[in-house]
């Protein structure tokens, strides 16, 4: 398991400079001149070419290339190229925002996915079953942004219950809490839906498995062989999938922090393609990569947790 | 002879799912109103009146108006046209560039392979949404820039399924056969190999189209979509955010039409892959 963990660790570092990689070059391949996004079209051309210089975008691509990966890996990111603020510090006012609520959502979206899937799977072609999947095939059509609207109508409109926007003070646990719970849920209840039906039809065929039926044949009590037998089983491509919708939960937090205009990472995003601030977006884009490729590792050391049938090698 | 009888057993099988039979009902009528915006709709869709402003649902307005007093019901029968261009568009377009490599890829293998998958690989690791957000920032806003975003984002998956498929038969004897008689590679590949795989990628085509249409609404609302005063369902939501207070119908009514549209291309998937994949069949 241990060589198994570090080889996997070791196979994530090629990928994450293959996506570092990725995300220079869709960057650089920018239409509009950074430098011109900076000083307006009516900048005259020698201020142009100081600022050029200045951003170090006279020199060739690959001296680029290789400075932006030596300062990613020393934690230099530069600076924003709008305000001129160091991007570790934009990043890091708002990179708890970003990340409470995709954890918050996956927490939310696995720990009543799981059972309510399970659930469905023991109460098959019941009403609760067919009630069960229509939600869950809901819930995989609708986008984040319209579940947060019909949360913000809901709880803040019409019981105004919890805040319809912001992410609440940094230093004050509860109002982040208070201002994270519409937003978690929003993005919680799709993560929900995906992971309910994955765990109904997971749990499906392990009931179905040979060694269910020779539990139960050879009379061990239906809790029993649902404990112990049917569900650690059932539950190993349950995880395998947590991850991979984990990334797609962390794409849609974009959409989430702009319906609640909550501070994060997407916001980020989202002002820089505005605004052109390449710095900002190339480095935005690189955190959210990274989160993806270690939620997928995660995701693959907790699969050979649980399943210690899988070979390592 | 079996060709047909394996086709009606298809048919069959696709007509007793009833919930995959009311999402074909659905798509193919908001395929048709879509079709049919100009006839169906009671207004111009970018006519302003400002004394029509923020006007709750009526005989008149059967959606309300939005704060520039526009006909909701207008806008997002408009509106559908748009999703489902680019939502067809763009795994048509997704679906061939990722077939195309999937099947060189796994048909000629080795580093041409492993160069096409890594790269297949960095590419599926980016959320859809953030590619697509992420291409569109390098291209510019725009119907086509937006299928062709929402494309590049797509492709790696089909890449992926095809690949998969192609090694799975290409060691058939007909392949050998075709190969025997001095066939050229291009034609093994896209005349007999292709045929064989698509039943599989059409359903998967069924299902991310729904996605595509998710993807275009939410880059819609982020702003990135179509520049206004066209209109899209990501966009009518966006614009009412504001007034989630005074006027909600226009979010809702936005967020109505993406997700019944969405619901009824993946009870439409569901139920072909269903078909395609016995084990699946609940």
């Amino acid at each position: 398991m241990f060589t198994y963990a570090i080889r996997r660790i070791l196979i994530a570092i090629p990928t994450l400079l293959a996506m570092l990689t990725l995300v220079f070059l869709l960057v650089r391949v920018i239409p509009s001149d950074p430098a011109i996004s900076v000083l307006g079209s009516y900048a005259t051309e020698e201020t142009i070419k100081a600022l050029r210089h200045e951003m170090g975008l006279d020199r060739p691509i690959y001296v680029q290339y290789f400075e932006f990966i030596w300062n990613f890996t020393h934690g230099d990111l530069g600076r924003s190229l709008v305000n001129k603020l160091p991007i570790v510090q934009l990043l890091s006012g708002v990179l708890p925002y970003t990340l409470e609520l995709a954890i918050s959502a996956i927490l939310i979206g696995s720990i009543l996915g799981i059972p309510l899937g399970v659930l469905l799977a023991l109460k098959r072609n019941s009403f609760w079953d067919y009630s069960g999947r229509i939600f869950s095939l809901v819930g995989l059509s609708v986008p984040a942004f319209v579940t947060g609207i019909v949360l913000i109508i809901l709880f803040s409109i019409k019981i105004n219950l919890l805040p319809v926007s912001g992410g609440g003070d940094l230093d004050d646990f509860g109002s982040r809490l208070h201002h994270l719970i519409l937003p978690a849920f929003s993005l919680g209840i799709i993560m929900m839906a995906y992971i309910t039906r994955i765990a109904r039809s997971s749990m499906l065929e392990v009931l179905g498995a040979d060694y269910v039926r020779t539990a139960t044949a050879k009379g061990l009590k239906n809790r029993k062989v649902i404990a112990k037998h049917a569900l650690k089983n059932a539950l190993i491509p349950v995880v395998s999938v947590i991850g991979t919708y984990s990334a797609l939960i962390i794409g849609s937090s974009v959409i989430t922090e702009i319906v609640f205009n909550r501070p994060g990472i997407g916001n980020l995003i989202v002002g820089a393609v505005q605004q052109r601030d390449y710095n900002v977006l190339q480095s935005s884009m690189t955190i959210y990569a990274s989160f993806v490729i270690l939620v997928n590792l995660l995701t693959d050391l907790s699969y050979g947790f649980l399943n210690p049938r899988i070979q390592y090698d | 002879m079996k060709r047909e009888t394996t086709r009606r057993k298809i048919v069959r099988t696709f007509l007793k799912n009833r919930a995959a039979l009311v999402g074909l009902v659905g798509a193919v009528m908001i395929i048709a109103i879509s079709l049919m915006a100009t006839v169906l709709s009671p207004h111009d869709p970018i006519a302003q009146s400002m004394g029509n402003r923020l006007k709750s649902p009526s005989r008149t307005h059967l959606f309300g108006t939005d704060d520039y007093g526009r006909d909701l019901l207008s806008r997002i029968l408009y509106g559908s046209r748009l999703s489902l261009m680019v939502g067809v568009l763009s795994v048509g377009l997704g679906m061939a560039a990722g077939i195309f490599m999937g099947v060189v890829a796994g048909f000629k293998g080795g580093v041409l392979d492993n160069i096409i998958m890594r790269s297949v690989d960095i590419f599926m690791s980016f959320p859809t949404l953030l590619l697509g957000l992420i291409v569109l920032a390098v291209l510019g806003q725009g119907m086509f820039k937006l299928v062709i975003a929402i494309a590049i984002a797509i492709a790696p998956r089909f890449a992926r399924l095809s690949r998969g498929s192609v090694i799975s038969i290409k060691q058939n004897d007909y392949v050998d056969a075709a190969r025997t008689i001095g066939m050229s590679n291009a034609r093994i590949m896209f005349g007999h190999i292709l045929p064989n795989i698509i039943g599989d990628l059409l359903v998967m085509g069924t299902l991310w189209t729904a996605t595509a249409i998710r993807v275009e609404a939410s880059l819609s609302f982020i702003g990135l979509g179509m520049p206004p005063p066209d209109p899209t369902w990501g966009g009518i939501v966006k614009q009412g955010i504001e007034f989630l207070d005074s006027a909600p119908w226009i979010s809702l009514y936005g967020g109505l039409a993406i997700m019944i549209t969405v619901l009824c291309f993946n009870m439409v998937g569901d139920g072909l892959r269903d078909i395609i994949d016995p084990k699946l069949r609940s």
